[in-house]
């Protein structure tokens, strides 16, 4: 039953909600239009649609009740979806530390760059002169006019004597914007700048820009923009650095296919990370239960006691948990490897070698996992019906048999969405492998970095933050690869959900 | 159960408290060692579980003070635990709260309100909501990377950018509220109605008050979540006095400064005001993670 929507609001209230909306749509467009002018098109127009929704929503009466959840929604498309589909896009990009800038910027930056002539080098100091600064060249004897420092300008050198006062040299370094701006000429022409903290001399750019996609450098060779691979190219092909961001279609993907250097750690982080994530639901689920059931157990006493003593695990902030099992795994000082040392005499390398750092990562989840388990369990136990037990009991049968025969079959159906739920989660469980291995150990004879405890998501976040590559692109590539999983597991638990809500109502 | 000898029984009793004991210890040995850890001098140092010669440095640097040793020697705080602490604490706070409004108000409209394309909207919340935020950390990082040229206040570095992320993450709670509004007889809203209610007068004086223990569920929920967050806040923050505690509690156990003492005691203050806001609220915690999960 649902409550009808458009029930007249009173009268006359209309003006000061509409004032309102006005202004907040006007702030939205004017943020609209300021993204724009930063050169964030994009996020201008997301901008402008959310300024558009939100009048359209607030400011029509016949949407009183999309007002409600407009909030929720435009933040799930801007904070969530968005960003979803921007990496997809990003997957198809050249982004990475090579090709990191816009063409715009790329251009600004090779154009910026010039070379000193050493021989025309020569130290200065800085005169204040009322408000403005007169630039003194010691070797040469020469003092410019006065100039404000404030912008660009250019000023005329005339031989003088040596000013009275001259800056100090770090308050001279406080004015190095204006310097930098700043041009002067000599008596003879000559055309000096600022060359650094501590001199001026003639500076001739490296390249110039002759046509929108042309630029020719000093030495008179012409580099032509190649917005296929986002590079500027000389005439043999080189590739001038920086490059900028350029749509490069399905290179990305095929990179991930076809290099036998990603390809082959691709596949085994891929195998790991589901079977990190089953053996984590079993073992978790598995131990969570058998506690549930001893914890179920009339004749038990201390029950209370032990219920808040074993979901300790699930309390304590994970990070934190994590990072001291960190420290405890250490394989020199750690505590596990002195105890296992003082019983059995061994020392197992827990982060360096492969299979091992393998099972600590499942031991650990296992401890961070299984209260939770435990808890939904208890509360699914105690929905099974005491009689089937006692039957069963009855008839004969063992404790274990009732348990599979009776109790398991009961509470599996409403487990599965939790599970499938708990399956995703450690699918992308980035916060365990990261704070725990870092994905460590590599996986020998890579190009990328890749571990053998590297998760499809940790191993991602490396490709696109942990090396020097930067290689956003490819992590964005890998990132679409993992929608495709998590897609289905999300179909497979909404199938699984709504499975579970039909059994629901059909039993009320 | 059934009835069972008595001498069965109690072997059974033996093994049941046998099991959990070990068990127990097993478990929270991490806990009885970080503790110990805590009061032992240096950082890497070996000894038995109780101190022999007990400390109280790491404390004094967790706290932010300087600690002079014995030998006049005085060590400053490696880190800005405390700093951290707030980062966190704010940041959980504000975007918690956050949460927690437009959820309630989103949950109350699913519930109640007819909108066209409802059910075609929370089925694409859900689909969404399984999509966690870590996966497209890389466009995140881009779009802030590109929002910090516009401004500062909204780039890298910057807390806003932070709590406008987690913000976003409302879908599941959207669920678990609406779950309970769904349990609410609807007599109540007809007679508002009838009464003249709006239906923003009905959510501000009728289902607000009484959701009143499922915001609460939800808020603590929704607080730890931010406070254990490690991938988005590691992307998104990079200076030192910016890191929330989970950022910067990894810096402790690095290669290179292994400072395990300093973490032990660290982690202690800091982890401990989380446990114990979950455990009071964990009875109500457990019921809404299931609900939220399960209801349709």
């Amino acid at each position: 039953m649902t409550a009808r929507a458009d029930i007249p609001v009173s009268e006359g209230s209309d003006l000061p909600r509409l004032l309102g909306v006005g202004v907040i749509s006007i702030a939205l467009l004017f943020a609209a239009f300021i993204l724009y002018a930063f050169g964030q098109p994009l996020f201008g127009a997301i901008m402008l649609a959310l300024a558009t929704g939100f009048a359209i929503v607030f400011g029509a009466r016949r949407f009183y009740g999309a007002r409600f959840i407009f909030p929720g929604i435009a933040a799930v498309l801007i904070f969530i979806a968005f960003p979803v589909a921007y990496t997809i896009y990003i997957g198809f990009t050249n982004y990475s530390s090579f090709n990191l800038l816009t063409y715009e910027r790329t251009v600004e930056v090779l154009t910026s760059r010039a070379s000193v002539d050493p021989t025309t080098e020569q130290p200065f100091a800085v005169a204040p002169d009322g408000d403005n600064f007169r630039i003194w060249l010691p070797e040469t004897g020469l003092l410019s006019d006065p100039v404000a420092l404030d912008g660009i300008a250019e000023a005329q050198l005339n031989p003088a004597s040596e000013p009275s006062t001259l800056l100090e040299r770090r308050d001279a370094i406080r004015l190095r914007e204006g310097l930098g701006l700043l041009t002067l000429v000599t008596p003879d022409g000559t055309i000096i700048q600022n060359a650094g903290l501590r001199t001026f001399a003639s500076v001739t750019p490296d390249y110039q820009q002759i046509s929108p996609d042309t630029l020719v450098s000093a030495d008179g060779t012409v580099l032509t923009a190649n917005h296929d691979i986002g590079f500027f190219e000389t005439p043999e092909g080189e590739r001038v650095p920086p490059g900028w961001r350029v749509a490069i279609g399905w290179d990305n993907f095929e990179r991930v296919f076809q290099s036998e250097g990603i390809r082959g750690p691709m596949v085994s982080i891929f195998v790991w990370t589901f079977v990190f994530a089953i053996l984590s639901v079993v073992l978790t689920f598995a131990v969570g239960l058998t506690l549930a059931v001893i914890l179920q157990w009339p004749h038990l006493r201390f029950k209370a006691l032990y219920r808040i003593l074993l979901i300790l695990p699930y309390a304590v902030p994970a990070f934190i948990s994590i990072l001291v099992f960190r420290g405890l795994f250490n394989q020199n000082f750690g505590e596990i490897n002195l105890i296992l040392e003082a019983l059995f005499g061994i020392r197992p390398d827990w982060f360096t070698d492969g299979t091992l750092a393998r099972s600590m990562v499942l031991i650990v989840n296992t401890w961070l996992g299984y209260p939770y388990m435990m808890l939904l369990a208890m509360g699914f136990l105690q929905a099974v019906p005491e009689d089937h037990k006692k039957a069963a009991a009855l008839e004969g049968a063992s404790a274990l048999r009732v348990f599979f025969t009776i109790t398991l079959p009961q509470i599996i159906p409403p487990f599965l969405p939790l599970l499938i739920a708990s399956f995703a989660f450690n699918f992308n469980n980035m916060v365990l492998i990261f704070l725990l291995t870092r994905g460590l150990p590599d996986i020998p004879g890579t190009v990328i970095p890749a571990g053998e405890t590297d998760i499809l998501a940790s191993f991602t976040y490396r490709l696109a933050f942990d090396n020097a590559g930067q290689e956003f692109g490819l992590a964005g590539a890998i990132t679409l690869l993992i929608f495709v999983v998590v897609a289905a597991i999300s179909y497979a638990n909404f199938v699984a959900m709504r499975r579970a809500a039909q059994r629901r109502s059909g039993r009320a | 159960m059934i009835v069972e000898r008595p001498k069965d029984l109690l072997i059974k009793k033996i093994l049941a408290h046998g099991f959990m004991l070990i068990f127990l210890a097993l478990i929270l040995f991490p806990f009885f060692m970080v503790l110990s850890i805590s009061f032992r001098e240096g950082n890497f140092s070996v000894g038995s579980i109780i101190p022999e010669n007990p400390t109280l440095e790491h404390w004094y640097l967790a706290f932010g003070l300087d600690y002079t040793r014995a030998d006049g020697t005085v060590v400053e705080p490696p880190y800005p635990v405390l700093l951290w602490m707030w980062n966190s604490i704010k940041i959980g706070l504000i975007a918690g709260f956050g949460v927690l409004v437009i959820a309630t108000i989103s949950a109350y409209a699913f519930s109640r309100i007819r909108i066209k394309g409802k059910s075609a909207m929370l089925d694409g919340l859900f689909l969404i909501q399984m999509f966690p935020t870590t996966l497209a950390l890389v466009a995140i990082y881009a779009i802030f990377d590109a929002l910090g040229e516009v401004s500062p206040f909204l780039g890298l570095d910057s807390h806003v950018a932070l709590i406008l992320i987690y913000m976003a993450g409302v879908t599941l709670h959207i669920w678990t509220i609406k779950g309970y509004f769904d349990s609410i007889d609807t007599a109540l809203d007809k007679a508002a109605a009838i009464d003249g209610a709006t239906p923003w007068q009905t959510f501000r004086f009728i289902f607000l008050p009484l959701a009143v223990p499922i915001m609460s569920v939800v808020f603590v929920l929704a607080f730890i979540g931010f406070i254990n967050d490690y991938p988005i806040a590691s992307v998104l923050i990079r200076s030192e006095s910016q890191m929330t505690l989970a950022v910067g509690s990894r810096l402790y156990l690095n290669e290179f400064r292994y400072l395990w003492g300093d973490f032990a005691a660290a982690a202690i203050l800091s982890g401990l005001p989380i446990t114990v806001v979950f455990l009071i609220a964990q009875r109500y915690l457990v019921s809404g993670l299931s609900d939220g999960a399960v209801k349709g």
